[in-house]
């Protein structure tokens, strides 16, 4: 009882400590600030040793492992040492074998590339692009006249699709610089631009919408759980 | 005429501040009740995870952290309601390190307490492993691989859940899961839909931070995914669907105003940005 009203006014402090940057850079949120860098930082190295490295080492090197799997796991090993080279103390005291740390690196690169490539063709290219185009050629064009809410939502459905196209098409255009844009590539290029704006209007709204939902609860959190105002 | 634009287009930033804070805290206190109109794609993730049955398998990824708490994390704790409710084997996970941890583990124990659920035989915490593409890809083979063991350091394999869900080969995997379920506030959700769902067909739905939103609907237009839960109107309409007054209907009061607010002060510096170009 006594850690969880002891933690209550922490948090109320780091949240009006933080808050207090509306006054400008001070103290107290300098504070705040460095305090939640260090706890993130040492809980974070801590967390990764016990959850990720020390249980992967541990399954790797059991003695009723097979052969292949203890050398695989003394590799990678290897290689996470390889990356501590490129600490700044090891790249003062062994400048020149700095480069070894690129090795581990090549192969997080290497990995990465090869699954993500092939997952963005697979499952954001081709299920884009084909959901893009099939309700533009097989529309439905069932207009609801029941009420005005059902037959705006029925409207939209109609022409939504061939908005989306549209919007994809133009845009296209609009990145297209293999010849230079003017006359009707310059006019499709212009409504890319309008609806590209229109996408990052949106974007910003909901950003908007993201930021003031935590201030709310922030402030939700001062007067319930710390004043109590709230009942 | 000058004193009109300048209040217009300088207004003092402590005045919008005042404004704003006013206008969050009154709703708080005076609790107005709202009406919604739950969008689909929300009613169809709240459906998603309705249509489970008993014993069926619901994995969930909390990759986020505080920052997005009072988007994510009323959506979070009606779906484990929903869950623990039918009998549905939960699982969980994440890709976000500490931060996806603390919120996860505390949602899922406070959830768990609540339903008088068993560790082990109701629900599993696998924990964080670095490396999202590689975890994932990892998971599809068996889910021993990546998580040997469980946040307690315990073999996974050595819990009752295990042995229920792991089917007659014993080897846990993505044929095995009935529903994921992501909490999003990154890019984690991409690699989930575009590793996990393009290859191995999991069905999938994701509530995410309103930053996120506009990202993730694309996938549901493509029905890549079955819902798409975004921002705290989401969370709000989530509630509402399960009946329920959480967090995201307390603090929905406030949105309204303040953003009625902010478009206002938008409006204002615009009309006076406008009239100064007209007069010169």
């Amino acid at each position: 009882m006594i850690w969880d009203i002891l933690g209550i006014w922490v948090a109320a402090f780091l949240t009006l400590a933080i808050l207090s940057f509306i006054f400008g850079d001070n103290p107290i949120y300098k504070l705040a600030e460095h305090i939640f860098v260090g706890i993130s930082a040492g809980y974070g190295v801590i967390l990764a040793l016990n959850q990720a490295i020390w249980p992967s080492i541990q399954m790797g090197l059991m003695p009723s492992q097979h052969f292949f799997i203890k050398f695989m796991t003394i590799i990678a090993i290897l290689l996470g040492i390889l990356t501590l080279i490129r600490l700044e103390i090891f790249s003062y005291i062994f400048p020149s074998l700095v480069w070894l740390s690129r090795v581990p690196i090549a192969f997080v690169v290497g990995i990465g590339s090869g699954i993500t490539i092939v997952a963005s063709i697979q499952g954001f290219i081709f299920p884009q692009v084909s959901a893009t185009f099939l309700p533009v050629l097989s529309p439905n064009y069932t207009i609801d006249f029941s009420s005005p809410l059902n037959f705006l939502n029925s409207l939209l459905s109609v022409i939504g699709p061939f908005v989306i196209l549209l919007g994809v098409i133009t845009a296209l255009v609009y990145f297209y610089f293999s010849t230079e844009q003017r006359g009707i590539l310059l006019g499709i290029a212009k409504i890319g631009i309008l609806i590209m704006m229109i996408t990052f209007g949106a974007s910003f709204g909901y950003t908007i919408m993201a930021r003031f939902s935590l201030l709310i609860s922030r402030f939700y959190f001062l007067l319930s759980d710390w004043l109590n105002l709230l009942k | 005429m000058k004193a009109i634009l300048d209040f217009l287009t300088l207004i003092d930033r402590r005045i919008i501040y005042s404004i704003l804070i006013f206008s969050i805290i009154v709703p708080l206190f005076l609790k107005p009740s709202l009406p919604t109109r739950p969008t689909q794609e929300v009613i169809d993730a709240y459906n998603a995870v309705e249509s489970l049955k008993e014993g069926d398998v619901l994995l969930i990824s909390t990759d986020y952290g505080p920052s997005a708490y009072p988007e994510l994390q009323p959506v979070y704790e009606v779906v484990l309601e929903q869950a623990f409710r039918k009998n549905i084997k939960v699982l969980l996970m994440t890709h976000w390190q500490f931060q996806g941890l603390i919120v996860g583990v505390n949602g899922i124990e406070k959830v768990a307490k609540k339903f008088n659920k068993k560790y082990g035989e109701d629900y599993l915490i696998l924990g964080f492993k670095p490396g999202v593409a590689g975890v994932m890809v990892g998971l599809s083979e068996d889910f021993r691989n990546v998580f040997p063991n469980d946040y307690y350091g315990k073999p996974i394999d050595s819990y009752p859940i295990y042995k229920q869900i792991s089917g007659d080969d014993g080897v846990l995997n993505y044929k095995d899961i009935d529903l994921l379920f992501g909490f999003e506030a990154g890019a984690t959700g991409d690699f989930w839909v575009q590793i996990v769902q393009a290859r191995y067909g999991v069905k999938m739905a994701f509530s995410v931070t309103a930053v996120m939103a506009p990202g993730y609907f694309p996938y549901y237009q493509a029905k890549q995914v079955v819902g798409v839960v975004g921002g705290l109107k989401g969370a709000f309409d989530y509630e509402s669907l399960a009946k329920k007054k959480g967090l995201a209907s307390l603090i929905m009061v406030s949105q309204i105003p303040a953003h009625t607010i902010i478009l206002l002060f938008i409006l204002l510096g615009n009309i006076g940005f406008i009239i100064r170009r007209i007069i010169k």
